[in-house]
């Protein structure tokens, strides 16, 4: 039985079965999903693969700031999917709210409903750049983005010629 | 019927590989893709018409005490518009052809901008010298060790 468990971890562990909820998105971020299941982006060859039920699913990807309305059911569809699971956030909308963040109809993203493995912002996200989020969810590539703190120059790096030099570099 | 098949299937075998060999191939967007905001900080000087303009709320724009502007840019919720880059009048914002943004940590989408500026003296406000050179002779100007100049 133990052999069993591991041969299946290592068959089935980077077969994702996705299922695609929208929660109130535009269809921009939908069209952009199916998209990336076409030949041309083929995310089947990473095991990806769309589902029909929640219970049969091993990730779950959400598009849309989260409605009123859709948040219970959101609720509901991801305690129907079984432990373990991973939840993406595709487009803005679903990363942060998008421009509706602070709408009163909106909870604004989500990350306030339900909790999120995955961002992957854009508005919608290239199909190139959801296959990255998914390459990135299975190690295939690193993570590109930190976050930044900018300041300007100080005294001492002005006194070495920090923005004359930049100039007359680039 | 089979000759049909067999005829679909020969075109397919003709056709070659189709797919995009995008993760471990790069494929890079067509000029005048929008993608995640840059900020060059020696440019900005705090008048924050992109916080105006930006019709997602990213931009926040908040004056820590009298001598410092803290622009926070909450980029998760952005929409690429480009909006703040066409309001910017140093072309201190400007949008990289950088798509691939996806991360597995929220904080990871935050860009914080801190710009010296002059205090009024007669309302404390928050106020931009002239010209960058100005920028020395503000009591809010900061050596890198962070003492006062």
């Amino acid at each position: 039985m133990a052999f069993l468990e591991k041969a299946c971890k290592k068959a089935f562990g980077k077969a994702l079965w996705v299922y695609h909820a929208n929660a109130g998105a535009c269809n921009g971020c939908d069209i952009e999903v199916i998209n990336v299941l076409t030949p041309y982006y083929d995310a089947e060859r990473f095991g990806i693969k769309l589902v029909g039920s929640p219970r049969h699913a091993d990730a779950v990807v959400v598009s849309g700031p989260v409605t009123r309305q859709v948040a219970p059911a959101l609720r509901r569809l991801l305690e129907a999917v079984p432990k373990p699971r991973l939840v993406f956030a595709i487009g803005s909308c679903a990363c942060g709210g998008g421009a509706w963040f602070d709408s009163y109809n909106v909870l604004g993203g989500a990350d306030k409903v339900i909790p999120v493995d995955f961002y992957v912002p854009g508005c919608p996200p290239r199909p190139e750049a959801i296959l990255y989020g998914v390459a990135l969810a299975l190690g295939l590539v690193p993570k590109q983005v930190a976050e930044e703190h900018l300041t300007q120059e100080s005294l001492d790096q002005l006194a070495e010629g920090g923005i004359l030099q930049k100039e007359a570099h680039g | 019927m089979l000759t049909a098949k067999l005829r679909e299937a020969l075109i397919c075998f003709r056709a070659g590989r189709v797919t995009l060999p995008y993760p471990f191939a790069p494929h890079d967007p067509a000029p005048g893709f929008r993608g995640k905001i840059t900020l060059d900080p020696d440019r900005c000087f705090g008048c924050g018409g992109c916080a105006n303009v930006c019709p997602a709320g990213v931009i926040q724009v908040r004056d820590a005490g009298q001598l410092l502007r803290v622009l926070e840019f909450q980029w998760r919720r952005c929409t690429y518009c480009g909006r703040c880059e066409e309001v910017c009048p140093e072309q201190a914002i400007t949008m990289s052809q950088q798509f691939e943004t996806a991360t597995d940590r929220g904080d990871d989408m935050v860009m914080r901008l801190e710009v010296f500026m002059g205090p009024c003296q007669r309302c404390g406000r928050c106020y931009t010298p002239p010209t960058p050179l100005d920028r020395m002779d503000r009591t809010g100007f900061r050596t890198s060790d962070g003492g006062r100049s």
